[in-house]
């Protein structure tokens, strides 16, 4: 069985935002209102972490993209009463959105703010109502969050299956890997010793959010600072 | 012993007035509660229709004024049955006129605290999921399991030892006679019935109290059992068990002090009961400031970053105003008036109370929201400002409580009369025997 990890290299991102885009438009992800997104209700899968320090004008600026980290032991389904959000056997933490009572307890469990909630129904700019036809639309009042494109999988393994072959590294990689213009998204399966996530997993440079409270998260980072 | 019986009759007299003569305060008062909770539907129905976009919670901070007032109504719960229990468990004489509304305000505040989460829930159309597709490993489950087992026990509980009272208004006929008749569960007040229901008493004082200490234990649990700095913590359990039992006994202490100005109670309820209860109020003042120094000091002699970036946000942050409120309403002010016998006074012990209930309630908020508000990673630190719709809910709820005091008092006594009568046919003789058995060379 497959382990799909993600690792993010900070040395070359350059912060462009480009996979926080994709992501929206591959996930049919709803899009605030500009009052309401300043409010805190923006909705974003893949977000960007944007910190400043320092004093103007000697500030710097450090932006880091955050999908969900689909830790190996996940707080978030611990604490699910009704077995809405899951982790499966690949790896994946899931929602399933018609099952969710929007308690939002998962939410408030997660140490990476990485869940989103529908505060109002979903609304899309014209235009881009249609969306895309792979991915299940959310009503209002349920929790969603980062699937790891997994409708992706889903298509790649069919092809796989159909061609009677193992799935070949690169060939399922999610939407932000994809539009990544500095390709510092790597996408893979980290069991797979041959596969690239697992070479720059055993980077030096690598560092996890929240190593330390034995989640086990997936999204690697790599960075030469030592603090990212 | 029979013309005592009689004067004694027209004594208790008092107990039964209020289910017999309606005043037009009562009505206008109900109005007006009414008024509130309607309002409050209102609120609810607009925000079931677009969303819980209506309240002022957002990302990070996810639960706002329901779940705070869920841990806040449930812990006020805490007064009654668990108070009775202990105090029936230990025969302080002095419980009889006391028990009964102590009883009512778990059962009443247990139900409104137990819909709060349902407030809560985003797609409350879904709620049976929670029994069909629930999982038991679930913190909130737990919740869902106690607080059942709680509001059960406690309205049998209320429920048992008025039969006899149910019983004597049946007996003086009136309205609703059907009702008490079917109530009473053809009480006669024979030496069987009055054994059996002292035992079902008995052994429903002895079960209630480890349910009670249950229900607020698991909802403490909902937040030390997630990894979040400032939640995170094993005191979590007692500490929420000793703040409900606080709260209660205040709320406790309001509800005697406002029925005895109302329906004249100044005959059953004594100064003296109000100077006993406050004593536990202040041993329970103490207990909580222990707890809580005990909670912060560890934390910030601990000084781990995420840990102590909180409690200096609830210290210096937007909330500081809370948390300082909270210790002056817990601890400065009861103790303060508690203390010192020229304060002690009713209108006193009344101030203390209203400002411990005050206190606790923020001491809920200064739990969830500082918490949520500052989550581990660098992502913006949240706000919280509730909107109209939930404080329109907080209002309702308090309205339903009040109401729901006021409709008992009008079908049931809100002191139990029969206890009132066994503390003088039986107590006297039962102190008096259980002293003489204390002295030394009694057998």
């Amino acid at each position: 069985m497959p382990k799909w990890a993600m690792v993010i290299d900070l040395d070359k991102c350059t912060g462009c935002d480009a996979c926080a885009v994709a992501c929206k438009m591959e996930n049919n992800v709803p899009i605030a209102d500009p009052a309401e997104a300043q409010s805190g209700r923006a909705m974003f899968w893949m977000d960007m972490m944007t910190t400043t320090e320092g004093a103007f004008p000697n500030t710097v600026t450090k932006r880091v993209p955050k999908p969900c980290f689909h830790c190996d032991d996940p707080p978030c389904t611990l604490v699910c009463p009704v077995g809405a959000t899951y982790r499966n056997p690949e790896g994946l933490v899931a929602q399933i959105y018609h099952r969710c009572i929007g308690c939002r307890y998962c939410m408030a469990a997660c140490p990476f703010t990485a869940k989103v909630y529908n505060w109002y129904d979903p609304k899309w700019i014209d235009g881009a109502e249609v969306g895309n036809p792979d991915v299940s639309r959310r009503m209002v009042g349920v929790v969603e969050k980062c699937s790891f494109c997994s409708h992706r999988l889903m298509s790649v393994k069919e092809t796989a299956h159909r061609e009677d072959r193992p799935i070949m590294d690169g060939e399922y990689v999610p939407a932000c890997a994809e539009s990544c213009p500095a390709e510092a998204i790597v996408f893979g399966d980290i069991e797979n010793e041959e596969s690239r996530v697992y070479r720059l997993s055993r980077s030096y440079r690598v560092m996890r959010y929240g190593e330390d409270l034995g989640v086990k998260p997936k999204v690697y980072y790599l960075s030469r600072r030592t603090e990212t | 012993m029979k013309p005592e019986n009689i004067e004694l009759a027209d004594k208790d007299e008092t107990l039964f007035r209020p289910i017999y003569h309606t005043g037009t305060g009562f009505y206008v008062t109900l109005g007006i509660l009414g008024l509130i909770l309607l309002w409050a539907l209102y609120m609810y129905v607009m925000q079931v229709r677009f969303g819980l976009g209506m309240t002022g919670m957002n990302q990070p901070v996810t639960w706002g004024f329901y779940i705070v007032n869920f841990v806040f109504f449930i812990g006020i719960s805490h007064a009654g049955t668990l108070i009775s229990a202990i105090l029936r468990l230990s025969k302080a004489e002095w419980r009889r006129p006391i028990t009964r509304m102590a009883e009512v305000i778990t059962a009443i505040v247990l139900a409104i605290g137990g819909l709060h989460p349902i407030l809560d829930l985003g797609r409350p159309d879904r709620m049976m999921n929670l029994l069909e597709a629930g999982r038991l490993q679930s913190p909130l489950l737990w919740d869902v399991t106690s607080i059942t087992a709680y509001f059960t026990a406690s309205t049998v509980y209320l429920y048992l030892p008025m039969i006899p009272d149910i019983a004597r208004i049946r007996d003086r006929g009136g309205k609703f006679k059907w009702l008490y008749a079917f109530m009473a569960w053809g009480w006669q007040g024979t030496e069987k019935q009055k054994r059996v229901l002292n035992r079902a008493i008995n052994i429903l004082m002895v079960m209630v109290i480890p349910i009670a200490i249950s229900v607020h234990t698991v909802i403490s649990y909902i937040f030390s059992m997630t990894l979040q700095p400032g939640w995170h913590s094993t005191i979590f359990g007692p500490y929420f068990v000793v703040g409900a039992i606080f709260s209660g006994i205040a709320a406790l202490l309001i509800v005697m002090i406002a029925f005895r100005k109302v329906y004249h109670f100044e005959n059953y309820l004594k100064e003296i009961h109000f100077q006993y209860l406050s004593t536990l109020l202040l041993i329970m003042s103490l207990i909580w400031s222990y707890f809580t120094f005990s909670e912060y000091l560890t934390g910030v002699f601990g000084a781990e970053p995420h840990e102590m970036h909180i409690i200096l946000y609830k210290f210096t942050g937007p909330f500081a105003f809370y948390f300082w409120g909270m210790i002056l309403c817990n601890f400065l002010v009861p103790v303060i008036i508690i203390s010192f016998k020229k304060l002690r006074t009713i209108t006193g012990i009344f101030i203390a109370s209203v400002a411990v209930v005050i206190g606790m309630w923020l001491e809920r908020f200064i739990i969830v929201v500082p918490s949520l508000a500052n989550p581990r990673l660098d992502v913006p630190i949240g706000i919280y400002v509730p909107t109209v719709l939930e404080w329109a809910l907080f209002a309702g709820g308090l309205a339903v409580f009040v109401m729901g005091f006021m409709i008992f008092s009008k079908f049931f006594p809100l002191i139990s009369v029969w206890e009132i009568e066994e503390g003088r046919t039986h107590g006297r003789k039962e102190v008096e025997n259980r002293i003489e058995s204390y002295l030394p060379g009694s057998s």
